[in-house]
């Protein structure tokens, strides 16, 4: 059974003006997105800045309400869930941050940070959870003397470390772990994944894992989903996905990525124009205003997310049908 | 041997010394907070041991009035013939009084108003409209009508003052609360299932410290001032309590034949409220430099 299940997700900001507030636009950061994560999996989104991708992992955790869709967490649906009754469900899925600076309360000791979510669940004697959250400091690599230290004297590295460990705390099943990596140092940024991936195995974690960096997706992702203006265009596992890109736009994104081999050259496909307004996307397929490859149809019909004739991984193109 | 106990000897200057240069490089750097606590100790600590240093302030002696200060009576007597030193002495213990209630009773009700009307949408709304309503009452006038339906206390010009005050510390405190609360450690505590609170006084309480202690100075100051002008207008403290609103109101009709008695109250309101305002800027630049001066 999946961990984590959305289904139609979607997020509309109301853009609103004037003296009574009027909406007079939706911003729709996220529109209909699907997927599930099995137990130990690690699910990437990955898609521009704006394409909604950080959303959905707040979604996830209904830290955003989502404007229509469901979310199950475990096989039950909380989407509809008070704040109270969602509490009892936080503690199966909790999130790591991208900032580990404005993620962490400066006035607070990282013992205290850590240590939060388990005084929120657990009736535990403070000793009882003080060694908890001991356990805890040496599982992400850092002294438990570290306890009695604030935030400020951590390095990033080692703040993200706090941030993975409070996020444990609650032995959840899934962690949504938005850009965790990205306000890294690149050096650090590697010990950090493998942190990630060693956690996954050892605890059987399953990560959301949102990341616009295709080397670092490529290093620790087993299924991939694009984003492209709050949409799913293509899920595919990593290793089909960055052999044989199905869709032009993670064709074109994949041509992006760097390569490790300065002398190694790849064809780029440069995309024209700039990502359109989530306000007013594009009719039919939203990419068509940028697609080397679009045609009368992609112009008038949204193409569904459905599996492509050739491996049966997920391509929302009509060009694959 | 000559440079060990030469080394031993400023070993042991050493603290003192540090100590006094330290607190020369604070003088230094806050002149403003240090002159505005110096004076507002000094008039603390006197209005605490009046009855040490000053004579009755409600005896009074018909054949001495309108005295001119002479040793008997530093500053004079008044038209009763009561000592005016005593009587300011006295005076700025309920002017002492009256600020430091005003700000802290509006800050803790402000705190409160304002934590919940930042962090509850559906409070704000109506919260807030409601406080516009109270910030366009004057507090003279609202202390007029509450001495016309009570009787004229100091509680009930602490009141008055307090009830016009709150919805600047609200405002105040909500605009902080406004920004905080979207913070990712906010979110984070969110996602750890921390009721809502805990969140209030742990994670964004703290935020609004520093700025309300600079705005509770501004308070206290402005809240001296308004309980002396209440006084002078007879619908404040009653006139039976030396406080120097009172003073200047019963000494104007002699001004002319005993301007001291209307000086030394005068004199002493200026400088304390100054005080407190020297040290409301002193603070704000220590604690919360982009603060405007009034919100």
């Amino acid at each position: 059974m999946p961990v984590l299940e959305v289904e139609n997700l979607k997020k509309h900001f109301p853009v609103q003006r004037g003296l009574l507030r009027r909406t007079v636009a939706k911003v729709k950061a996220v529109d209909g997105v699907s997927f599930s994560i099995r137990p130990g999996e690690t699910l990437c989104l990955v898609g521009e800045s704006g394409c909604g991708k950080s959303t959905v992992g707040k979604l996830a955790l209904r830290l955003i309400e989502p404007t229509e869709g469901s979310i199950r967490i475990g096989g039950e649906e909380v989407t509809r869930l008070s704040g109270g009754e969602m509490r009892a469900y936080r503690r199966r899925i909790q999130m790591v941050f991208q900032d580990p600076y404005a993620s962490l309360n400066p006035r607070l000791k990282a013992g205290q940070i850590v240590g939060e979510p388990l005084e929120n669940y657990s009736d535990a004697s403070g000793s009882e959870q003080e060694q908890t959250i001991a356990a805890l400091f040496e599982k992400v690599g850092l002294r438990p003397d570290a306890m009695r230290r604030y935030p400020f004297e951590f390095s990033g590295g080692q703040r993200q470390r706090l941030g993975i460990a409070r996020a444990l705390a609650l032995n959840p099943a899934v962690i949504v772990a938005d850009e965790p990596v990205s306000a890294l140092d690149v050096s650090v940024q590697a010990q950090v994944l493998n942190l990630l991936m060693d956690l996954q195995e050892e605890l059987g974690l399953a990560y959301l894992f949102v990341s616009h960096d295709l080397g670092v997706v490529e290093h620790i992702g087993h299924r991939i989903a694009v984003m492209y203006l709050g949409q799913i265009v293509e899920l595919a596992d990593k290793d089909a996905l960055f052999a044989d890109p199905q869709h032009p736009y993670t064709q074109a994104l994949i041509s992006a990525a760097p390569l490790p081999d300065p002398r190694a050259r790849r064809e780029r496909i440069v995309l024209e124009g700039d990502v359109p307004s989530p306000m007013r996307p594009p009719s039919g397929c939203r990419f068509h205003t940028r697609c080397p490859f679009s045609f009368d149809r992609c112009f008038v019909e949204e193409p569904r997310l459905k599996p492509s004739r050739e491996d049966g991984r997920l391509v929302a193109c009509h060009l694959r049908d | 041997m000559a440079t060990a106990t030469a080394g031993a000897f400023v070993a042991a200057e050493a603290p003192s010394r540090r100590r006094g240069a330290r607190l020369r490089r604070f003088i230094r750097r806050n002149p403003t907070l240090f002159a505005g606590g110096a004076i507002l100790s000094l008039v603390a600590l006197v209005a605490l041991v009046a009855p040490l240093i000053a004579g009755d302030p409600l005896t009074m002696q018909p054949a001495q009035r309108l005295r001119p200060p002479s040793e008997a009576n530093w500053l004079g007597t008044d038209n009763l013939g009561r000592d005016v030193f005593s009587r300011t002495v006295y005076g700025a213990r309920v002017s002492l009084f009256v600020g430091l209630s005003v700000a802290s009773f509006s800050v803790v009700v402000g705190l409160f108003i304002g934590l919940l009307t930042g962090y509850f949408r559906r409070v704000d709304a109506v919260a807030m409209r409601l406080m516009d309503g109270l910030m366009a009452i004057p507090a003279i006038l609202l202390a007029i009508a509450l001495v016309a339906l009570t009787r004229a206390s100091v509680m009930t010009v602490i009141v008055a003052i307090t009830i016009p005050e709150v919805p600047r510390v609200v405002r105040l405190v909500r605009s902080v609360v406004l920004s905080v609360r979207e913070a990712p450690y906010v979110e984070a505590a969110i996602a750890g299932g921390t009721p809502v609170w805990k969140i209030l006084f742990r994670h964004i309480l703290p935020n609004t410290v520093p700025p309300l202690i600079v705005q509770a100075t501004y308070i206290c100051a402005s809240a001296i001032l308004i309980e002396a002008a209440l006084s002078f207008l007879g619908a404040g403290t009653p006139p039976e309590i030396p406080t120097w609103g009172n003073m200047i109101a019963q000494s104007r009709l002699f001004l002319s034949r005993a301007p001291w008695t209307i000086f030394a109250p005068g004199i002493a309101l200026a400088v304390v409220v100054l005080a407190v305002n020297l040290l409301g800027d002193g603070l704000r630049d220590r604690l919360d430099p982009r603060l405007a001066r009034r919100m």
